[in-house]
This record gives structure tokens, C-alpha cells and sequence, in this order.
């Protein structure tokens, strides 16, 4: 408790009081004595009457130490009574702290864990790296053949992603961090070792201290992280080391991560490349367009298929395929494939429909599979201005034709499924497309589609009919998008079988001589 | 265009680049131009569903040609970043994507187009397998909006940015901003100039709760749910209060249950944004086409007053169903069209 006067002199303390502004003895004056930040306090209780010992607290620092004061009424002044609030101060100033790096480590893990793709996982961590561990940080992952990618990021500035052809042993400890064993701490190295590849261009001035670690992955290395600092103590404080520990840690998960997803995803592509619908185009003056959609929406492969095999010059047939296997997903993709390399074999046969449908039942008969799958086969050439077809139907839905007029017609052709029964029995149906009308090729999950405004029915065949009558006239790839979207805007969010379209067109207007009329017709995805 | 020449309407636009015109100025003034009068025309009824499909599936011929043809010289290797064009999943109008992608294209981006229709999951799993500096989303349809979010959130999920245009996020973009988009562009030039004063990544993950508040009376799901269960009972309703329904056959009564689709999805999407202008201006859209259809003003009416007791639990959808049938009364929706039976 000190007390003060009118003037703010010290005129009065309490044993307790006592130590404390002992060590102020030596600033001189009483006034003096008094701490500048109560001196104010007590200056705004003063008024021209006097002192009113009624105000609010006041808080600061005497010494070391942090106190509350509050004032109270005393004989000659104000009494100020004072309580240490150093403890509680520490604490808080702690806990907000604790509670920023949470913060940051919540940021900085998730959004290292965000990306599945290597590069952008580079990136990320050696950005963050720089953000919050150093003034510089690299990221360099396992040497690909004598290659490293080496992800350099400076604080503040962009990132950048480099190849370099290198020798690890250059960095004293690299070498061991990428390999991730024997398994040794991060370590600082000197600085006058770094090569020259390992300073970031920008960087300003020497590097002061320089740190190797690794980046432990899913059981092995995922590289290695070095950071760069301009100031010379090559320490981290007992917070920044474990921040860093666990940094290292999350950053090699995650490129871990992304690098098996890399690899899983590339494997998967490779397999796929032979399932995947292939993109159609003009072949020999008749127009071909296909639209394919998988049962599940992250799937791009199913049951359905189509090909479509161009005769060697267009005086011979193309051959034609679309196909739908019983079942959906992976096992029935793998099937596909099976019956589309089996024609494929059998393309020499082709003109004969029934024999390749009887050769193909034959094999399937024969292979482990238990599944049977309808087809329609398709000769196609042009004539003149018009197509010429041969349609057979094995157990599938007979295509459609639509003609100029507005009709729209059933092929007369039908037939038993393939690799169900020893024998099969089919007819086939011959058909003339004039130009501008179409012959459609399509699988049942177009007419089993089940939604519609009440949710429970199916688009069923007249539904399409319907919607081919208004086709009339339309390219074959509009065709296709639209009866693909009529039946999509049918189902809308509900479950869906496979779902395949073929379009085969004579074209309305003939090409003028020397134009490429399939320039790129298909946009094409990329993935 | 609408006799279906495509071989005539490349040559239209191989003359221009021969006469001078660049290509983008050619892709954007010229061709998107057509494209906008063939909007106008299928919305005027002016030409039928199989003249617009052939037409823009002309036009989307014309862009390649113009894009990759003989005529456009050799194709300028991409030199400033990767991006994925995309539509909404849903969304099957890609050609104003497509127009986008083939500008960037010619202005020395990588691009990857993805097209109509992409499912959200694809989307994501693109992202991972290209590190793309931004996904540009197009949408052309407002009842896309709750899907567009999603894919907007799942982009940003995954660390890259996401650029939305397209009618549907409003002719200021305020939806492509209630929905968290990184940044919007009015057209093509829009976001090329966007894209190249460059696209900040993702700090950090967002809270996508935050958007959209008002998400949490769960009205916008109950909608959804519900939606087979209303049509049925609207279409009841109708038939006891418009005699002039009864009489309708198959087709007929599938038209007028579509129609109520599309007025839920509406109705949907204007409790997903808080945004009753969706809805009205839906409402207002429709009713210049049922009357063109000789569908009086007065049944849409009454269809929403049914709607309106089936809503009684849901205060923000009866309140945005109770705008639309004052915007329908309002005295623009008085206007008869001539000829048309009242």
C-alpha cells in the first residue's frame, strides 16, 4: 500500500511495500520514487478541488513485477493499495500463446494434408516451412534415376519448383534424411557447405545457419527438408524444435500420401486406358458419336461398351458395336474388355453377324465368367448420300432409327443373348439412313431410368420415342447429349444403371472437297 | 447456322481470320454472338429444340475449327499456368466453358476441359492428378447453385482456387460470393484478365457452415426431400380447383408435373442463396412462357397457393412462395397475351 498526496508524492507504505520500492531508492526524488504509470493514474483522480480517493484501477509494472492498484481514501492523499498480479499475467500471456500455435498448427497440418498431388504437396510444405520455421526452407524429394525435384520457397515470396540433376552427398546428412535411415535427428550443418543449388536465388545475404531433416513417410523417407536462417544461432528454441519434429512429421505423411496416390492412380489409368469408351468421330462419310455414363458418378467404366472399327477404305464395312454386360462396376468393366478384345480377333469374320455372335458365345461359354451380356452389332457403309446398315440384335433393346420426317422406327431385328445358352438364334435387319437421320444405338439404363417428376417411374421406351421425334434432323452427337441429358434430368440425383449412347449418321451436308469435318468435333476430356 | 451447315459456317469464320479478325475476337464477338441469338430465338419459340441442339452443336464445330484448324496456324505452346474449365455437375450447357476454354487456350494457358456435366468427385480427383493454379466453374442454370457450392468447396478443400461464371451466379456475381467463389468474371476477357493479375491460393481450410447460415432451419432439405410428395399434392389440388386440369391426358398432366419440378427446384434454390429474386424472377420467366402456351397466368397462381398450405412449417418457403404469387399478381403479370384463352 502506497499513499500518495494531492501533489502525487509519496508520503506513506506498508511493510510489505517496502521491498519493493527499495530498488527504486536511487531514482532520486519521493515523486520519482512513484512508478510512471500509477503517477498518470493518480493525476486523473486529481481534480481542482483535490483529490476523490473514488476512481478506477490502475495496472503496471513495478520492477519485474506486475501489480493492480486500486484506490481508497487515507489521511493526506489516496492509498493505493496494490495486488501482485504477476502470476495470473504469466499465465495468460501463455495461455494466448499456446493457444496462437494451436491455431497456426491446426492451419498449417490441414492444409498440408489438403492436396494429393506431389508437386502441390511440395509446395505447400516448403512454403509453410519458410512461413514458420526459417527465413528459407527446401523440399527435396527421393532422386528419381540422378534427378531431384527440389521445391524452393523463400518467406514471402512465390514458390519454385525445380529438376535438378544432383549429388546429395553435397549436403552434409542429405543423403541419410532421404533414405530416412539409420535414423538420425535434425541436425544443423555449417553453412559454408551448402552448394550452390541449395541457396535459394533471392536470398538475402549469407545463410547464417542451415538445418537437415527428414521427412519420415509411411515406413519410409519422403524426402527431405532444409531450412535456411540469416541469423547465425543455429538453435530452435524448445518449442520451435518440437513444432519443427511434428512439422517434418505431417509434411512426410503427406507427400507420402500424395506419392502413393500417384502411383495407385497412374497404375489404375493404365489398366483403364483399354476400358474407357473411345472418342468417335467421321469415318468414311458416315458420322458415328457416343456418350457413355458409369453407374456411379466416380467411376468412368461399367458394363456398357461400344466400339466402333472402321473398314479398311469406305468401299468396305465398319463394324459397330455397343454391348451391355450383366452387372455394373470394375467386374463387369474387365468383362468388356474381354468381349471387345474378342471381336476385335474376329473383325475378319464381321460381315457375317451370326458367326461372330455364335464364335463369341463359344468363348464366353468357356471362360470362368458367369456372366452373359447383350449386344447390337452394326455394318455400316455409305452409298452415295446414304448409309447402308445391317443391324443384328443379340438379346438387346433393337436400335432405333430417326428419320428426316419425324418417324421414328424400330430395327426388325432380334435375337438370343450371348454367353448363356449353348446355341443362339438371331435375325438380323437391313436399313437405309437418307441423309440427316440417324440410327440409335442405346443400353437399358437410358430406358431404366427411374425418377421423373413423382420419383418412382421409368423413362421407359415411349418417353424416348418421344424425345427422337424431336430430333429429327439433329447431328448424332446432339443426339446422343440430349437423350443422355433427358435421361439424367429424369433420374436427377437417384441411382442409375450404366448408361450408353451410339449414334450412327448420314451426314445432312455432303464435306466439300478437302474439308476435315471431324477437326476436333470432340472436345475430348483430359484426365 | 439453322440450315445445318456446319461446313458453311467454318468457312464463315476462316474468311474472318483471313480478313483480318484474331481469333479470340472472332471466338468471342462472332461466334458467342450466335450463340446468344440462339438462346434468344429457342426462347422466343422461335425455332425448336432440334435447331437449337443442331446449331450449337455447329457452333461448338466452329470453335474447333477455329481453335485447332489448319486456318488458326500453329498453336501457341501454353507458357503461363495450368487451369481446369469445368461445368457444374448437372450442367449440361457447356459452350459458354468451352468458349472460355479455347480463349485461355489462345492466350497461352494449359487447359484441361472437362466439359458438361462433371461429376463433383471427378472434379477433385483432377485436381489432384494435375495441380492446376485455378478451377474456373461455369453454370448457366440457378438450380445448379447447391451443386456449384459444392464443387466450389471441394476445390478449395483441396487447396486451389475457384473461379465461377456463368448466367446462374446472377449478373453481379453476388451468388458466385455467397457461395465463397474466389472470385467471379462477367465473361471470357473477365476472367482471362482475372487469371492473369494472378488467383491467391487457399491460406488455409474453410469453415463452409459459415456461407450460408441460413441453411440451418433445414428448410432447403426438407424441400428437396419432400419434392415427389408436394408435386402429388399440388397436382391433386389442382385438379379440384381448375376444372379446366381434369380434362388433361397423359401428356398433358406430365408437362404440368414437370413445370412443378422445375417451379420446387426454383423454390429449392431460393431457400439454398436466401434469395427470393431466384425464385420471382423464375415465376416471372414462366409465366410469359405458359401464356405462350395458351397456359392462363391464373392456374400458375393458384398451383402456388396450394404449395403455400403445404408449406405451413416452413416460414422462409412460405414467405418466398407468398412473393412469388404477389410478382405474378403484380401488374406486369395482368398483361394478356393476345389470342390467348382466359
Amino acid at each position: 500500500m502506497l499513499v500518495l498526496d494531492a501533489n502525487g508524492t509519496l508520503v506513506d507504505l506498508n511493510p510489505p511495500a517496502r521491498p519493493m520500492m527499495t530498488d527504486r531508492r536511487d531514482s532520486g526524488t519521493a515523486r520519482d520514487m512513484v512508478p510512471s504509470w500509477l503517477a498518470a493514474a493518480h493525476l486523473r483522480l486529481t481534480d481542482e478541488t483535490g483529490v476523490t480517493p473514488e476512481g478506477p484501477s490502475a495496472a503496471g509494472e513495478i520492477g519485474d513485477r506486475f501489480f493492480e492498484a486500486y484506490p481508497s481514501p487515507a489521511d493526506g492523499g489516496v492509498a493505493w493499495w496494490l495486488v501482485d498480479g504477476t502470476g495470473r499475467r504469466r499465465a495468460e500471456a501463455s495461455l494466448r500463446r499456446a493457444r496462437q500455435q494451436a491455431e497456426v498448427r491446426a492451419m498449417v497440418f490441414s492444409t498440408l494434408l489438403s492436396s494429393l498431388n506431389v508437386p502441390r504437396c511440395a509446395e505447400v510444405a516448403a512454403r509453410l516451412a519458410a512461413e514458420h520455421l526459417a527465413d528459407a526452407a527446401l523440399i527435396v524429394l527421393p532422386p528419381v534415376g540422378r534427378r531431384c525435384t527440389v521445391t524452393h520457397a523463400l518467406r514471402g515470396e512465390p514458390v519454385v519448383p525445380t529438376s535438378l540433376q544432383l549429388d546429395p552427398r553435397g549436403v552434409p546428412g542429405l543423403v541419410e534424411a532421404l533414405q530416412g535411415f539409420p535414423p538420425v535427428p535434425a541436425r544443423w550443418i555449417d553453412p559454408a557447405a551448402l552448394p550452390e543449388w541449395a541457396v535459394p536465388a533471392g536470398f538475402g545475404g549469407p545463410v547464417g545457419s542451415a538445418l537437415v531433416t527428414s521427412l519420415p513417410g509411411h515406413g519410409v523417407s519422403a524426402g527431405a527438408l532444409i531450412l535456411l536462417r540469416s541469423s547465425p544461432e543455429g538453435t530452435f528454441t524448445q518449442d520451435e524444435e518440437a513444432f519443427a519434429r511434428l512439422f517434418a512429421a505431417r509434411a512426410g505423411a503427406a507427400l507420402s500420401a500424395a506419392h502413393l496416390y500417384s502411383e495407385q492412380s497412374a497404375i489404375t489409368t493404365t489398366l483403364m486406358r483399354d476400358l474407357l469408351p473411345p472418342t468417335l468421330e467421321s469415318i468414311h462419310g458416315v458420322e458415328y458419336a457416343g456418350r457413355y455414363r458409369a453407374a456411379s458418378d466416380h467411376e468412368r467404366i461399367g458394363g456398357d461398351f461400344y466400339d466402333v472399327h472402321p473398314g479398311c477404305d469406305a468401299s468396305r464395312e465398319t463394324f459397330v458395336v455397343l454391348g451391355d454386360v450383366a452387372g455394373k462396376g470394375l467386374e463387369a468393366a474387365v468383362l468388356t474388355g474381354k468381349i471387345r478384345n474378342t471381336l476385335h480377333a474376329l473383325l475378319p469374320l464381321a460381315s457375317d453377324h451370326e458367326q461372330v455372335l455364335t464364335l463369341l458365345n463359344g468363348a464366353l461359354l468357356s471362360s470362368h465368367h458367369t456372366r452373359f451380356a447383350t449386344l447390337v452389332l452394326a455394318s455400316v457403309r455409305r452409298e452415295a448420300r446414304q448409309v447402308r446398315l445391317r443391324l443384328t440384335s443379340a438379346g438387346h433393346m433393337p436400335p432405333l432409327i430417326v428419320r428426316a420426317d419425324g418417324r421414328v422406327e424400330e430395327a426388325a431385328t432380334h435375337g438370343t443373348l450371348v454367353g448363356a445358352l449353348p446355341s443362339l438364334t438371331v435375325q438380323s435387319a437391313e436399313e437405309v439412313l437418307a441423309p440427316g437421320e440417324t440410327c440409335l444405338l442405346y443400353t437399358d439404363g437410358i430406358t431404366e431410368a427411374r425418377g421423373g417428376p413423382l420419383g418412382d417411374e421409368l423413362f421407359g421406351e415411349d418417353r424416348l420415342r418421344q424425345a427422337l421425334v424431336e430430333c429429327a434432323g439433329m447431328p448424332g452427337e446432339a443426339i446422343v447429349e440430349r437423350v443422355q441429358m433427358l435421361a439424367a434430368q429424369w433420374l436427377r440425383s437417384g441411382g442409375h444403371d450404366d448408361m450408353a449412347t451410339l449414334a450412327i449418321s448420314a451426314p445432312r451436308t455432303a464435306p466439300p472437297v478437302g474439308a476435315h469435318p471431324s477437326a476436333g468435333g470432340h472436345p475430348g476430356r483430359t484426365d | 447456322m439453322l440450315e445445318g451447315s456446319e461446313y458453311d459456317a467454318v468457312d464463315v469464320v476462316r474468311t474472318g481470320l483471313g480478313a483480318g479478325w484474331d481469333e479470340e475476337g472472332l471466338l468471342l464477338d462472332v461466334v458467342a454472338a450466335v450463340q446468344e441469338k440462339i438462346g434468344v430465338e429457342w426462347a422466343a419459340d422461335r425455332i425448336t429444340v432440334a435447331q437449337e441442339h443442331a446449331a450449337t452443336s455447329i457452333n461448338e464445330r466452329v470453335i474447333a475449327a477455329l481453335a485447332h484448324g489448319p486456318a488458326a496456324g500453329r498453336p501457341v505452346p501454353p507458357y503461363r499456368g495450368r487451369v481446369t474449365v469445368t461445368c457444374v455437375d448437372g450442367e449440361w450447357h457447356a459452350f459458354p466453358a468451352r468458349l472460355v476454354a479455347e480463349v485461355l487456350r489462345l492466350r497461352g494457358w494449359q487447359v484441361d476441359y472437362l466439359g458438361a456435366q462433371t461429376p463433383t468427385p471427378h472434379l477433385v480427383a483432377h485436381q489432384h492428378h494435375t495441380n492446376s493454379d485455378a478451377v474456373l466453374l461455369s453454370g448457366s442454370i440457378p438450380t445448379h447453385l447447391p451443386a456449384a457450392h459444392a464443387a466450389i468447396t471441394a476445390c478449395q478443400a483441396v487447396g486451389v482456387p475457384v473461379l465461377a461464371g456463368g448466367r446462374a451466379f446472377g449478373a453481379d456475381g453476388r451468388f458466385a460470393r455467397a457461395l465463397g467463389a474466389d472470385a467471379w468474371a462477367p465473361d471470357a476477357r473477365g476472367a482471362a484478365a482475372v487469371l492473369e493479375a494472378g488467383l491467391p491460393r487457399h491460406p488455409a481450410v474453410r469453415q463452409v457452415v459459415d456461407d450460408l447460415p441460413h441453411l440451418a432451419d433445414q428448410e432447403y432439405t426438407r424441400v428437396v426431400q419432400s419434392r415427389s410428395r408436394l408435386i402429388r399434392q399440388v397436382l391433386a389440388g389442382l385438379e379440384n380447383r381448375v376444372p379446366a386440369t381434369r380434362g388433361y391426358n397423359d401428356a398433358q398432366r406430365e408437362r404440368t408435373a414437370e413445370d412443378l419440378v422445375h417451379i420446387l427446384d426454383f423454390l429449392a434454390t431460393a431457400l439454398y442463396m436466401d434469395d427470393a429474386e431466384v425464385f420471382t424472377g423464375f415465376l416471372e420467366w414462366t409465366s410469359q412462357v405458359l401464356a405462350a402456351r395458351g397456359v392462363p397466368v391464373h392456374t400458375l397462381v393458384t398451383g402456388l397457393d396450394i404449395l403455400a398450405e403445404q408449406l405451413h412449417d416452413f416460414p422462409r418457403g412460405l414467405r418466398l412462395v407468398r412473393e412469388g404469387v404477389a410478382c405474378l399478381r403484380g401488374p406486369a403479370a395482368d398483361a394478356v397475351v393476345p389470342g390467348t384463352p382466359v
